[in-house]
């Protein structure tokens, strides 16, 4: 009997690309994409896959291992398909070699992201074909399809998952790895070299594509209907499939789409033809039902069914019949519990002293450090996409420049975010002279998502040890001068201070690196050579302690501030910022476990 | 069968998510149709978690809407009250006695509620759980979750599930035996 097992949809895409006989992966790591690349990693004697610095480089990768003949794959979360789109667009005109996959891993109701853009809009305008899977079992085998179907068409196919899609386990039966056809590459000019000349022959040659995708979609075994009572039908696919099969029951049909671009447009309307009120239940835009307006079949959907945020059963049950839930109510509200920088981070020393600085506009980027927003700090001015910090910061230092306003702007940005798109924008500083004062805070780690390897690290996602880059260095080559970049550690106040006030004061392009790692990682020994990562804890002398209260200033989840002030010894890691700000000296450093 | 619902909710770094891999997997090997669903990210870094986990014959939607849960475990105690709305009315819930203050707690601008084991004890079937102490008292204050599974696991009446297999299956190498100690003691206090 082949085996069962519960996974992820994550796990279960890695499984279908590794069973379809992948040989070539890359991905930047994004929430809910991220695993896709670390599960696949797991299969390094089969396969190679990469991280690459950011999403446009890890699909431009694909592209060439298509080229190159082999099934190719690239996952990324999905604002990081805007930053992939130049290449998808254009790669849609030339088509594959090797089978080619781009996976989009949505998020409705912005579980970790900065909007819930709906990416099925992407293979309508890139003009190419999208599957959507409703559970980790499709998930597998989508993916397999995916392949297929990128070769017998000639194109890139688009596998749109979703959060809960993402991160939910259901059970998958597990198959051996397939022997995919490594295709011979031959030179041809005519199609992958996208001249006006060209592409004008390659854009017929997606039209004519488009229509055999059609017809494909409406006949296609993925796409499957359930007929029970007439008087309703819903048409759904992915996760949303799942809520309407719950909240509209046994009493109600189905046309539950694999294939949404082309939509079925056909098989929705002999469907709709069977049932009396046409329901579609989608998350997000109403994609599937202004396609079927415009065909003119009758159906309900956004008009009750909410556009923003998650669906659940629950919302489609109310939305649509009005049922609202019975619930149990407590009396006493829940204090909330928003997420914050962990104790002995190394942003909270930086963000601790910007917060202090009068006069300042602190563009921000796309990590942990953005969590520096939230109160005490509220240190952070902007928060838009990758390596957006560093660009927005050198603009508005320039309009405030040119008004003479007196503000200066401090951008801050992470390490792995720098590599992924800050090193254009810093650039863009230096080329037009601007005055911004840029810091990477490189926690020699991509932290967010949970630890991956980067090009700063000196290690890539299958263990092999690297070059690393030289961050202080490429700021040089860049154009940044030698006395214009500060290399602190974050964690030291002073230090880091004596920087920032250095830097504001100048005329000209700064950089400060603040150098420490993140406290959650599992440390390198080149990290324990280079940092005092030892074992230590601050206690509080309540003999000493006058409540002042300006530790707690730091926001750091370890202090309390109750009757008295208190250190939790659990989660404190000694990194001494609170010690620092007391005034009294009630703050003491202790080796974790032994005595003051 | 009726589709059970199964709401794990805690603050991130709790271990919710390791808890649920092991009943999933337990419930897996009794033959049922089983989803799990967590959130990952930014949430973690000492944020409200849940995880969720639905069973029966044939499962659809991978999460449970508010009064679904037919039992709550609430690693801590005020997350019992914040996810106190998904308890299924006639449900049951399995409560930590144990704190953890959240950010405008830890800055002083709100005071831990009181009295929410007598509030919530009130109102519905609440069993209360000193797992802290008990993984304590067994050498190991993370082994809480495990304790918090096998109070769970009693609840569900899931008693003759292979457990020492499912827990060996998916803690760390060398933290079996103390997972399954943790279990045990866990499936005596509900």
């Amino acid at each position: 009997m082949s085996e069962r097992k519960l996974l992820t949809g994550n796990e279960a895409v890695a499984r279908g690309a590794w069973e379809a006989g992948l040989l070539f992966a890359s991905a930047y790591p994004g929430t809910p994409s991220t695993e896709i690349l670390e599960n696949l990693a797991l299969y390094k004697e089969d396969l190679y896959c990469e991280w690459a610095p950011n999403e446009k480089v890890a699909l431009e990768a694909t592209i060439g291992a298509s080229m190159a003949g082999v099934r190719s794959l690239a996952a990324m979360k999905h604002v990081g398909v805007n930053v992939a789109a130049d290449p998808l667009f254009t790669f849609s005109y030339t088509g594959v070699n090797g089978g080619c996959v781009l996976i989009s891993a949505d998020d409705p109701g912005m579980h970790s992201s900065q909007n819930e853009q709906d990416n099925r809009n992407y293979a309508v305008a890139a003009h190419i074909p999208m599957l959507e899977p409703a559970d980790s079992g499709e998930a597998k085998a989508f993916t397999a399809l995916a392949f297929e179907l990128s070769e017998t068409y000639d194109c890139p196919v688009l596998l749109r998952l979703t959060t809960r899609i993402c991160h939910s386990k259901s059970i998958v039966t597990l198959g051996a790895r397939g022997a995919a056809p490594v295709i011979p590459y031959k030179r041809n000019i005519e199609k992958y070299v996208a001249t006006p000349a060209n592409a004008k022959h390659m854009r017929a040659r997606v039209a004519a594509r488009e229509a055999a995708l059609a017809a494909y979609a409406n006949s296609a075994p993925i796409n499957t209907a359930e007929y029970n009572g007439r008087k309703i039908g819903v048409v759904s696919a992915g996760v949303a499939y799942q809520y309407a099969r719950d909240a509209f029951g046994e009493e109600a049909s189905y046309l539950k789409l694999g294939i949404t671009y082309p939509l079925p447009i056909e098989r929705v309307r002999a469907f709709a033809a069977e049932v009396e009120t046409l329901y579609v239940v989608e998350e997000l835009d109403p994609y599937m039902e202004r396609q079927l307006k415009a065909a003119g079949i009758a159906c309900i959907g956004k008009e009750r069914i909410p556009e923003a945020g998650e669906l659940d059963a629950d919302i489609l049950r109310k939305s649509v019949f009005g049922i609202a839930p019975k619930t149990l109510r407590a009396d006493t509200p829940a204090v909330p519990r928003p997420p914050s920088l962990c104790a002995g981070c190394p942003h909270r020393g930086l963000f601790y002293v910007l917060s202090k600085k009068k006069n300042i506009m602190i563009t921000g980027d796309i990590g942990c450090y953005t969590l520096a927003s939230a109160p005490p700090l509220s240190a952070m001015d902007s928060c838009f996409c990758m390596g957006g910090g560093v660009s927005a910061g050198h603009g508005a230092a320039a309009a405030f420049k040119r008004v003479g306003a007196p503000q200066k702007v401090v951008a801050v940005i992470g390490d792995s975010t720098f590599f992924h798109s800050g090193v254009t924008s810093l650039m863009n500083a230096v080329y037009n002279k601007g005055d911004s004062v840029s810091v990477i805070l490189d926690n020699r780690t991509t932290g967010m998502t949970g630890h991956q390897e980067n090009p700063g690290t000196g290690r890539t996602l299958m263990g092999d040890e690297t070059a690393e880059v030289d961050i202080p260095a490429l700021c040089k080559a860049i154009g940044v001068k030698g006395q214009n970049i500060y290399i602190v550690n974050p964690l030291l106040l002073a230090e880091t201070e004596a920087a920032v006030d250095d830097a504001l004061a100048k005329d000209e392009p700064t950089v400060i690196i603040a150098r420490w790692p993140c406290i959650l990682k599992r440390f390198s020994a080149a990290d324990r050579a280079e940092f005092d990562l030892s074992s230590k804890r601050c206690v509080i002398d309540p003999a000493l302690c006058v409540k002042c209260g300006q530790c707690v200033k730091t926001g750091c989840p370890a202090i309390c501030a109750g009757e008295a002030i208190s250190i939790d010894e659990a989660s404190c890691t000694g990194c001494e910022l609170c010690r620092q700000l007391c005034k009294f000296g009630a703050i003491a450093l202790r080796a974790a476990g032994g005595e003051a | 069968m009726e589709t059970r619902n199964i709401l794990l909710v805690g603050v991130g770094g709790q271990g919710t998510i390791l808890a649920s891999k092991i009943l999933s997997d337990a419930l897996l090997e009794k033959g049922y149709d089983v989803k799990m669903s967590e959130i990952h990210g930014m949430s973690q870094r000492g944020g409200s978690v849940s995880t969720q986990i639905r069973f029966g014959k044939k499962v659809c939607s991978p999460i449970i809407g508010m009064g679904e849960a037919d039992v709550i475990v609430a690693f801590e105690k005020m997350e019992a009250l914040r996810w106190f709305e998904y308890l299924k009315p006639g449900g049951r819930m399995v409560i930590n006695d144990f704190e953890i203050a959240s950010a405008p707690i830890l800055m002083g601008a709100a005071r831990y509620p009181e009295g929410i084991l007598a509030e919530l004890s009130a109102k519905a079937d609440v069993s209360v759980c000193r797992a802290a102490e008990i993984a304590a008292e067994l050498g190991n204050a993370k082994a809480m979750n495990i304790v918090l599974l096998g109070a769970l696991a009693r609840v569900l009446d899931l008693g003759d599930a292979d457990w020492n297999a499912m827990i060996a299956r998916n803690v760390k190498k060398g933290f079996e035996a103390l997972n399954a100690r943790a279990f045990e003691a866990g499936a005596k206090q509900a």
